[in-house]
């Protein structure tokens, strides 16, 4: 049986998100391929081609796919799901926002978020964000599944697949009128290595900016955020690491004035190793954190940039 | 402009849940449960758009057991008109829930169908964009900002690394995610109001719709616990031990 991955990619750049639903798929079939949707993408498809264990890539690509709009995304994948028993797709904001449509026309249950294979039909699944995990079987001949990649490791590169072409999806949907994205010479969030987050402490935007971004600089972080804080104004949305933000799990996640809210740890307690910074030596993060300071951020981390160098 | 708005009852927001010992489940025996915070936020979007005189009538429909009329009462209560119940004693998967939520847009002529982007018992994401797919109308999900006008919707929408604005045409399909609005208390004097407003309770059999799960579900489990490690007196110490003992600097 043949399973399908979709790349995450944004025109130009191939995402790690790819890879490591690669390696999932993996998990399910040896015959893997990947399909990347975009305009103007083929240097993302000589990349996905590259991936350790991809069969071949397929390349679609009109204008509506450039955009990311679901109705035509999803209108392509299933055009070719006469071909596969499985789509995987990385659990991003836009593959959450196309892969459930695929199901409902597919009649097929999505299976979201998966964090594990059990095998090509038992998936595990993360629940009540993240307080349980649910495994579950599925009785469907063919599977919509979406990744969420910080649970597998990246493929490696080394293949040379080849790179064919396939027919984009229409459909009557949705119109793009404009994005607005946030420029930042800052790794991707939930792809840093390091990311360093401020919570509600830093009493404002200004602060925030001058404690957390340098810090992020030094290490070269990513900048993240606790809902509170992004709540107050103190930090823009995308920054906000938790259940209804962004899951990330970096080698290294340093939390500064984070109280550590079920709804924060949701989106951080993978991390391979958790810093907590908060003056209040009672504050839940410090249950999950590996190294903890009791202090006042104001010269907790001036100190940290100091012992930095 | 006719707004239909599904709401799902569902844990408490701030209560952590438990997992049952016999991994069937999760325990929601004598815990507090709530509308699903993302379906609130839906129906206050949608009862702005009625005060706005944008919407002339908002429809709160929820399916499940017997007490998510309950669910229903808080809706009417912050603004809904009516609301219809479709029962379901088991928990139903996001393409059944799908499949009855189509068949109630379709009866009752909806012009928008305004809810929450996910319910955070499930976590699955899906139903939204499910519906918009059997219905055949377009979908705006992540909402952050709805403008109605002219027979179509301009929706501000938060995608990964910034916002995206899509144009969709009525009949259409929006999810809210959590910047959408604030939503609001209800008053005494509305919550009085809303006892006395129409809720029609079906059952799922009311609808000729294929409701038998796909899914079967193994097990239930807790995650694997993070434990406390140490503190550390400061910064350097930090440093040293980052570098060292957990070799990630």
């Amino acid at each position: 049986m043949a399973v399908l991955v979709v790349a995450d990619n944004d025109n130009a750049h191939l995402r790690d998100t790819t890879h490591k639903t690669v390696t999932a798929a993996l998990a399910v079939s040896g015959d893997v391929d990947v399909l990347v949707m975009g305009e103007g993408a083929k240097a993302v498809a000589d990349a996905a081609a590259k991936i350790d264990g991809v069969r071949k890539v397929l390349l679609a690509e009109s204008a509506d796919l450039g955009h990311g709009v679901a109705e035509v995304q999803a209108a392509t994948v299933e055009g070719l799901m006469g071909g596969y028993d499985a789509v995987l797709i990385p659990a991003t904001s836009g593959g959450k926002n196309y892969a459930p449509r695929i199901a409902a026309h597919l009649d097929v249950a999505p299976i979201s978020e998966i964090v594990e294979v059990v095998d090509a039909d038992t998936f595990v699944r993360p629940i009540y964000a993240g307080n349980a995990l649910e495994t579950i079987k599925s009785s469907d001949a063919k599977k919509v599944i979406t990744v969420r990649p910080t649970a597998f490791k990246a493929a490696g590169e080394g293949g040379s697949a080849s790179v064919e072409s396939a027919t984009a999806g229409t459909a009557n949907g949705a119109r793009f009128v404009s994005e607005e994205m946030v420029k930042s010479d800052r790794p991707e969030l939930t792809a840093a290595k390091i990311v360093v987050s401020g919570g509600r402490a830093m009493g404002s935007a200004e602060e925030f900016q001058a404690v957390i971004e340098p810090l992020a600089d030094k290490l070269g972080a990513a900048v993240g955020a606790s809902r509170a804080a992004v709540d107050a104004g103190y930090a823009p949305n995308d920054y906000q690491v938790g259940q209804t933000g962004k899951v990330v799990a970096p080698s290294l996640y340093i939390a500064i004035g984070i109280s550590g809210a079920i709804q924060h740890l949701a989106g951080m307690k993978d991390s391979k190793v958790i810093v907590a910074i908060n003056k209040d030596a009672d504050a839940p993060i410090f249950q999950v954190a590996d190294y903890g300071i009791v202090g006042d951020y104001k010269t907790v981390v001036p100190e940290l940039m100091a012992a930095l160098g | 402009m006719k707004v239909l708005v599904p709401v799902k009852r569902v844990i408490d927001y701030n209560v952590k849940a438990r997992v049952k010992a016999d991994q069937t489940g999760v325990d929601l025996a004598n815990v507090k449960m709530s509308m699903n915070p993302f379906c609130e936020i839906a129906v206050e979007e949608a009862v702005r758009l009625k005060e706005k005189g944008v919407a002339t009538e908002v429809v709160i429909v929820s399916i499940g057991p017997a007490q998510a009329q309950e669910t229903i009462r808080t809706a009417l209560a912050m603004g809904g008109d009516r609301g219809v119940l479709i029962q379901a004693d088991a928990d139903l998967e996001p393409l059944a829930v799908a499949k009855l939520l189509k068949a109630v847009a379709e009866d009752e002529k909806a012009d928008l169908v305004l809810m929450g982007k996910q319910a955070i018992d499930g976590d699955n994401n899906a139903v939204g964009q499910m519906l918009s797919a059997l219905l055949g109308w377009p979908q705006a999900t992540f909402a952050s900002k709805v403008e109605v006008e002219g027979g179509k919707a301009t929706v501000t929408r938060e995608v990964d690394g910034g916002l995206q604005v899509l144009e969709v045409a009525l009949p259409a399909v929006i999810t809210a995610d959590l910047r959408l609005n604030e939503p609001r208390y209800a008053s005494l004097p509305n919550i009085m109001k809303a006892k006395k407003k129409e809720i029609a309770t079906k059952t799922t059999g009311d609808y000729s719709v294929d409701v038998a799960p796909r899914l079967t579900v193994v097990k239930v489990t807790e995650p694997a616990k993070r434990s406390a490690g140490i503190k550390v007196e400061d910064a350097a110490q930090l440093v040293a031990k980052l570098k060292t003992e957990a070799g990630v600097l």
